[in-house]
């Protein structure tokens, strides 16, 4: 049998971070926020760096309600533009070492976010990981969980509805 | 408690500085509270390039619209006659309705349309320069800690 070699696992590496790397890395408001994406093959976990900047009440303290929206949001849209992007930068039909924040195809808009506040923020990192219910043509439905210390206790839940971008031809 | 010399307006207007001021990420996104009083919260948030959440259009963040929104619902909240003892968030959902213009303020109008002994129910929209076509509606739970009273 005539099999193509493996490919080297360095370069499987690289063309995901750059992918990731062009979707976050562009972005002012997710910098402002303090958001890192930890990546172990297509799974995501989103990270929150605490900054005292984001306290939304400093007498418990804990953080802002809209810190905890926001970082649910850009952890669902990150989740599904990166698994739209997926198939094509694995396939090469997408050059990720041309992929700039520049350079990206059209992505997701949100339509709705629905955010469920289970327990108040900490003033601490936090960490969110989204899965995508449903991806369609036109529209998909993507759910977030939240936690800190410990991966049972969830701080915040969520559930979005995402307009997708139309595809050519 | 007005300071002496104070006028009604003044105080009014030092308090509504004073509750953004409290609140560091409010701060950190330059909000100015408009109008409050009587379950009703009217607040503003500057345009910056530090909010853009899609860089090829320049068009704000939803999630930095949604901070707006929490942050004006829970003031709608404690500004109800019978609630000023805080609140917290218990749901908010946002829809977004078309993208907001870059350069431009946004402003949300909160109100705390029902209470009930131990929930606030709180509607809200957004605008910027067009006031007539909202960006964003949220609709939203928050807790209710009634004023002198005490928890068992």
């Amino acid at each position: 049998m005539n099999r193509k070699p493996p490919e080297p696992v360095e370069l499987i590496k690289q063309r995901r971070d750059r992918t990731l790397q062009a979707l976050v890395g562009g972005v002012p408001f997710i910098r402002f926020l303090g958001i890192d994406f930890d990546r172990r093959g297509d799974e995501l976990t989103a990270v929150l760096n605490f900054d005292e900047k984001l306290i939304g009440n400093p007498f418990l303290p804990a953080i802002h309600g809209g810190v905890t929206a926001a970082f649910l949001e850009t952890a669902a849209i990150i989740e599904l533009s990166f698994a739209m992007l997926w198939a094509d930068v694995e396939s090469g039909a997408i050059d990720a070492e041309a992929l700039t924040p520049a350079t990206l195809p059209r992505l997701p808009k949100t339509i709705d976010f629905t955010v469920d506040y289970l327990r108040s923020g900490l003033p601490r990192d936090a960490y969110a990981r989204a899965r995508v219910n449903r991806s369609g043509r036109r529209y998909a439905s993507v759910q977030v969980y939240a936690w800190q210390d410990n991966r049972d206790r969830l701080f915040a839940q969520a559930t979005g509805h995402f307009l997708m971008p139309a595809r050519d031809g | 408690m007005t300071a002496e010399g104070e006028s009604h307006a003044d105080h009014k207007a030092r308090i509504a500085r004073q509750f953004i001021q409290a609140i560091p990420f409010s701060r950190a996104l330059e909000m100015e509270l408009l109008e409050i009083g009587q379950g009703v919260a009217v607040i503003r948030m500057p345009f910056s390039d530090a909010l853009v959440g899609d860089p090829q259009t320049g068009v704000i963040h939803g999630g930095a619209v949604s901070a707006l929104m929490d942050t004006c619902g829970g003031a709608a909240v404690m500004s109800h006659p019978e609630a000023l003892a805080g609140t917290a968030t218990i749901d908010l959902r946002i829809d977004y309705m078309r993208p907001a213009r870059p350069g431009q303020p946004i402003t949300a109008r909160a109100e705390c349309y029902h209470m009930t002994r131990s929930v606030a129910f709180v509607r809200a929209s957004a605008w910027d320069d067009d006031e007539d076509r909202p960006v964003a509606a949220a609709n939203g739970a928050f807790t209710v800690e009634r004023a002198g009273k005490t928890k068992t």
